[in-house]
């Protein structure tokens, strides 16, 4: 039960300081641990811009961070956050779902696509050179978006 | 939206051109040029995963104002529209993607 996986993703103000950084880190390892989780990854974006101001905001610090366990782990974590002055918006999804789903899509189509080389007397996989090369646009004039009526 | 306004400004190209009369010839070809069948992107290019931190892939289904664009204009399938919608709501949430710009 406990693996079903989750991205955390958080922002901090632009100002916040290394060591206050620092402590928010250790204070969400603390919560996983606790609940029997495991962080997979954190990943820093970076500063970027705020679509829209967040607490006088336009910039923020963004964090991803995925992480495996429970759903109890990530509601204790979102309280956590809830109440952190330091972080101005977060949010959580859970991944492991969605997933699953995009690996059967893209393993079915592999195959399929493998099956019907092959009854074609083609080698499985698609050879240098064959067919339209993978920079080049199947269609110039591309009128997909006529933005007439919303 | 009347059904008709729909269909002329959609992408019902198909069959339209069999139903052209012969005193009706100007009109028909004005309506031949006027647009060609959409297509959903995500089909197209064989995207699965409608990711809300891929802010390139979604900025094209945002207009300017902010709103998501509608089906019947980027020719996007039910299924695809739906991943969509989530994937800019999320987006909005954490603040890649503006709710509302004036």
């Amino acid at each position: 039960m406990a693996d079903r996986q989750y991205e955390l993703v958080y922002i901090l103000p632009p100002d916040a300081t290394e060591q206050q950084v620092a402590e928010l880190q250790t204070q969400i390892e603390e919560v996983v641990a606790r609940l029997h989780g495991a962080i997979a990854s954190t990943d820093n974006w970076g500063r970027k811009r705020l679509a829209y101001e967040i607490a006088r905001h336009k910039e923020g610090f963004y964090v991803l961070q995925t992480i495996n366990g429970s759903g109890e782990l990530m509601k204790e974590l979102d309280r956590r956050l809830k109440v952190m002055d330091i972080v101005i918006r977060q949010m959580i999804v859970r991944v492991d779902e969605d997933k699953k789903v995009v690996d059967t899509v893209q393993t079915r189509r592999r195959s399929n696509s493998e099956r019907r080389r092959v009854k074609r007397g083609l080698p499985p996989q698609r050879q240098p050179g064959e067919g339209r090369a993978a920079g080049e646009p199947d269609d110039q004039d591309d009128d997909r978006f006529e933005v007439g009526e919303v | 939206m009347p059904f008709g306004q729909g269909r002329s400004g959609g992408g019902g190209g198909r069959g339209r051109a069999g139903d052209k009369k012969a005193g009706d010839k100007e009109k028909g070809q004005r309506r031949t040029l006027f647009r060609r069948r959409k297509v959903c992107k995500f089909c197209a290019d064989k995207i699965d995963d409608i990711n809300y931190k891929d802010v390139k892939l979604i900025g094209p289904f945002v207009p300017e104002r902010g709103k998501i664009l509608p089906r019947r204009i980027s020719g996007t399938c039910a299924k695809h529209q739906r991943k969509l919608q989530t994937a800019i709501k999320r987006a909005r949430q954490i603040a890649l993607i503006p709710y509302v710009t004036e």
